[in-house]
């Protein structure tokens, strides 16, 4: 800690105030509260996976995870989000580089990706409604859905907010504040791709091993 | 119409959905709207509504959103212990056959509306605002790192309260008890619309708290005065920092929880109920992973301002500041790893209940220390008894009862006998009241003559004070002694006549605290009328320690024309010992975020949202959902969010300051 | 005004900290990638990834505990390798206060998911024993 920095020049005694104060400029904070809200969410999924670990084997006399879950259909949606991963940290690379064109090209990709990924998920979830194995069947799917729902929503709004970048990058190029938006949105993006590694270990892979 | 329009347009919402036949409610709505009519043609009558939505509603001012949050959480505390009033009252008459005079369905929506507002909308609206006053200013900032979104928050908090108060005219309030317990609050229990008013009051108030919680944390961390590292914090802000934690890492718990409630209850999924393989102790024991830390959340604020009254009035630095910084760590970690002991009697059996008993009795370990710091702060100090140190002290004595039943009912054996009696409810009204609203009584009377440059009045708040503290005691110190034989809670009517004195005593408590409240509002009144001769200009009145005070009563809206820099703990009593000299001339144009009525639109619609889904309006929840998306993304395209405060204004406030400050010879 | 230029702006509290001077460390102290670290994440996650599926999918080690262990041992190390390549995890953004709100979570997150496994499988042992069959394969 130096406190020669904040010594007045010419004098000896500390100074108390900052008399030569220099602009702050805005959003300074704005990457660490958007970590500290995505940790929050965090706790949200927590919640659901432990919910998932209670009511894993809770039946109900319904069907189990080795005769619902397809999991060739699940690598594809893996790879979907891992891609869509790839794809977002080019449009951030080109956006940190000022090439708007190439960091809008990159962004429309991740969001192609992302919306693969839904309509895949989506039709898991109408194929399982239709088999009878719908969220109200057992605690079991009550909880495979709310969680693998709730990891959906969180890419569906992902999708609507790249859409709003891309039409504010469009409108307003990469100024200060559109890149600080497209890094929270980098961070949103990449952490549900975590979460993900933790659905489809722990739902998929495990439930099919069970 | 038929009626299956009428039921699309409307829902489930019918005639019979207003409360006409219950005369207690029907008379609280006359009063309601007259009060309401008076006030709305008091604001019109001399043209405020201008005033108020520029200079308050749209406010991204932290100093003027914590004002508005003390005031939420008073207009609320006076719903709430009206359903105290009435509980007590039932209860010291429903004796030998007497049923009283409320009837069961309206009994058991009194209790529930009594602790969900209580919890979430009286305390922790008040620790926020407490939180969100005082800490911008001790660290020497001008406001929080995210401005707007404090507005947000605050009418996000807002829109919570008035979705649980019109549960009170339209429909019913849920009737399970504060934390709504599963199964009882599943659809085959709970068909009504009660407790989707619980859920949806919660959830939106809820986003509320966290993105506050957010916000205050990052403005803790990366707006601090040039400095003032984390240990130069003074421990109110400390206590507020731990205190965020919390927040951010517990109330996303329970938006999940409340999610899976309302799934069950929406869809039909089978979480929490008893077939199709739910299982309601899940509820439980989800529901109170967030619970205890919430419990933190509240009275750790509170230990915060007793530090700050404790050092200032006893004119010493407060003794182990250190070891209360480490308190406080631990017991943010701990408060993770108790909460299995509000349900000892599920049955877990001996391990896990052992486990958990052991770690109830090591988190009292900080807190006790943290007596014993305030005592050793006291000890040789030169006490002044004014009415914060005044609240501090009762504190200090009431607490410690509460803390020691505390560790009895950790006794898992113990509590066998102690779970869901009386006993309990006396335990965590004495922490409660004793800890979180002595707590913010003392804040109040301690930070009032910074928010408004005068001091509260002394005469009514000793009678307010001496109300509370003796009406506490006669209230609860039955409900021990009844609780010890066994009666439990939430009961409506008793069978044993030998009870009844004890209720009667009880009763005759709540009404000496109900003179505390009268007395406080008359202080609130007589302070402000007489607020001339209790004029402070020095924006200091009691020799204060920390940063808050260095600047003028009320602070100017940028706080600080320059940033302090800090070389000490109590940075502000170090430059007034060092003589330092206030800068008089060379002010600078200061850069500001602009008021913005986005806030309380999302939250408006957040209320339309909520209303829609609790009563199966579907295509009014559609339409709000949308709405509010696509506000919030209308909002993101305001790239014009900031201002400059000329130099002249600063130049003209702080000229003024000077002047107050050579005519108060200082 | 730029969000570049902001001597001691945002880093109030550290005083003038000498991480702040870093050429990485612009925006308010957050970190960044180079395509070089994309590309590596994505492969490391590659390879993660697909012997996981392959695993389960082939049922090539018989024992089924094996393999689970196994994928359970990729889906840690692929959560590190995404931290650190695509999050840009590090101990030095902004003061290391991202790496210790991480590791706080991660406390509480085991906290609230072991302790409710390990809280609601006692109580189905002990106030469900019929039902333990099916429970000790469900709860645990």
């Amino acid at each position: 800690m130096s406190t020669t920095a904040q010594t007045a020049p010419g004098t000896a005694a500390p100074s108390y105030y900052d008399l030569d104060e220099h602009e702050h400029p805005p959003g300074a904070s704005t990457m660490l509260g958007f970590w500290l809200y995505l940790m929050s969410d965090c706790l949200i999924f927590a919640m659901l996976f432990a919910a998932y670990g209670v009511y894993g084997g809770s039946f109900a006399g319904g069907p189990g995870p080795k005769e619902l879950f397809e999991l060739p259909l699940v690598a594809v949606n893996t790879t979907m989000l891992l891609l869509s991963s790839i794809t977002y940290g080019f449009a951030m690379l080109n956006a940190d580089e000022k090439n708007k064109a190439a960091t809008l090209r990159w962004l429309g990709v991740t969001g192609v990706f992302g919306a693969a990924f839904l309509a895949i998920e989506l039709y898991e979830f109408s194929n399982l409604i239709h088999e009878g194995a719908g969220p109200w069947r057992s605690a079991f799917l009550s909880s495979f859905f709310t969680l693998v729902g709730t990891h959906g929503l969180h890419v569906t709004f992902g999708i609507i907010w790249l859409v709003t970048l891309m039409v504010q990058v469009a409108r307003r190029g990469l100024e200060p504040a559109n890149l600080r938006r497209l890094q929270c949105l980098s961070l949103f993006w990449h952490f549900l791709d975590v979460v993900w590694i933790g659905v489809f270990t722990f739902v998929y892979l495990l439930g099919v091993l069970r | 119409m038929s009626d299956d329009l009428i039921k699309t347009i409307f829902g489930r919402l019918t005639l019979e959905s207003f409360p006409i036949h219950e005369p207690i409610l029907v008379g609280t709505f006359i009063m309601v709207a007259i009060g309401g009519a008076a006030v709305l043609g008091a604001l019109t009558y001399f043209k405020l509504w201008g005033y108020l939505w520029k200079e308050w509603f749209t406010s991204v001012d932290h100093k003027k959103i914590g004002i508005m949050y003390i005031v939420l959480a008073l207009i609320m505390f006076l719903r709430g212990f009206a359903d105290a009033l009435m509980m007590r009252a039932q209860q010291a008459m429903a004796f030998g056959g007497s049923e009283g005079f409320l009837p069961a369905h309206h009994y058991d929506q009194v209790f529930t509306a009594h602790g969900v507002i209580m919890i979430f909308f009286v305390a922790m609206p008040f620790v926020t605002g407490l939180m969100n006053y005082v800490v911008p200013l001790q660290i020497g900032a001008r406001d929080v790192s995210f401005p707007f979104l404090n507005n947000f928050s605050f009418w996000m908090t807002v829109s919570g309260a008035v979705t649980v108060m019109m549960s009170l005219f339209v429909g019913e309030f849920a009737r399970t008890g504060w934390l709504a317990m599963a199964p009882l609050s599943g659809l085959d229990y709970s068909p009504d619309v009660g407790v989707d008013y619980y859920i949806w009051a919660l959830q939106i108030a809820g986003v509320g708290t966290l993105l506050s919680g957010v916000n205050l944390l990052a403005t803790i961390i990366k707006m601090r005065a040039p400095g003032m590292s984390l240990m130069q914090m003074p421990i109110f802000t400390w206590s507020a920092l731990v205190t965020n934690v919390l927040i951010v890492a517990a109330f996303p718990v329970l938006t999940a929880v409340l999610a899976m409630l309302s799934l069950d209850r929406y869809i039909g999924t089978n979480f929490f109920t008893n077939t199709g393989g739910g299982n309601p102790m899940m509820y439980v024991n989800m529901i109170w992973i967030w619970g205890h830390p919430e419990v933190y959340i509240l009275i750790l604020p509170a230990f915060g301002v007793f530090s700050e009254v404790v050092s200032t009035f006893s004119g010493k630095r407060l003794f182990g500041y250190t070891s209360m910084v480490y308190a406080l760590i631990v017991i943010c970690i701990l408060s993770y790893l108790v909460w299995l002991h509000h349900f000892f009697t599920m049955g877990s059996g001996a391990s896990v209940n052992s486990f958990f008993g052991i770690t109830t009795m090591i988190i009292s370990i900080p807190t006790g220390a943290k007596i014993f710091n305030w005592l050793f702060t006291m000890y040789r100090g030169r006490i002044r008894f004014e009415l914060p140190m005044m609240w501090a002290v009762a504190f200090m004595l009431t607490f410690v009862v509460g803390g020691m039943t505390g560790v009895m009912l950790a006794v898992p054996p113990a509590d066998f006998q102690f779970h869901n009696s009386l006993f309990l409810i006396a335990h965590f009204h004495n922490v409660i009241i004793g800890g979180v609203l002595f707590g913010m009584f003392a804040g109040v009377n301690y930070w009032w003559p910074k928010a408004f440059g005068f001091k509260l009045d002394r005469f009514w708040g000793t009678i307010s004070f001496w109300c509370w503290v003796v009406g506490f005691w006669v209230a609860f110190t039955p409900l021990y002694v009844l609780g010890l034989m066994g009666v439990t809670r939430r009961l409506r009517a008793f069978e044993d006549p030998s009870l009844q004195i004890w209720f009667v005593i009880a009763a005759i408590g709540a009404l000496i605290i109900a003179a505390g409240i009268g007395a406080m509002l008359m202080q609130f009144y007589v302070s402000i009328r007489d607020r001339e001769k209790l004029r402070d200009v020095t924006g200091d009145p009691w020799n204060g320690r920390t940063l808050e005070w260095a600047t003028s009563s009320p602070p100017p809206a940028y706080n600080f024309a320059f940033t302090p820099v800090v070389h000490d703990l109590d940075a502000w009593h170090d430059m007034k010992s060092k003589k330092a000299e206030r800068p008089t001339t060379g002010f600078r144009a200061i850069h500001m975020p602009k008021n913005t009525g986005a806030g309380i639109i999302l939250a408006g619609l957040s209320t339309v949202f909520g209303v829609a889904m609790i009563w199966y309006i579907w295509w009014l929840a559609a339409l709000s959902f949308v709405a509010l998306i696509a506000t919030a993304i209308g909002h993101t395209f305001n790239y014009d969010r900031d201002f400059h405060i000329p130099a002249e204004d600063v130049v003209n406030s702080e000229d003024a300051r000077t002047r107050a400050l050579q005519s108060a010879g200082v | 005004m730029s969000a570049e230029t902001h001597g001691h702006g945002p880093n109030h509290g550290q005083g003038h900290d000498h991480a702040h001077h870093d050429a990485h460390d612009h925006h308010g102290g957050a970190a960044h990638g180079s395509r070089r670290e994309y590309w590596i994440g994505f492969i490391l996650s590659v390879l993660l990834t697909a012997p996981a599926f392959a695993l389960v999918m082939t049922g090539i080690i018989p024992d089924p505990r094996v393999t689970a262990g196994i994928v359970i041992a990729l889906a840690l190390v692929q959560i590190v390798v995404h931290m650190i390549y695509f999050l840009h995890m590090n101990t030095k953004s902004e003061n290391g206060w991202t790496m210790l709100a991480l590791i706080f979570t991660a406390i509480i997150v085991l906290i609230v998911i072991a302790g409710s496994l390990w809280v609601m499988y006692h109580m189905n042992l002990n106030m469900m024993p019929g039902m333990q069959m099916e429970q000790s394969s469900g709860g645990m």
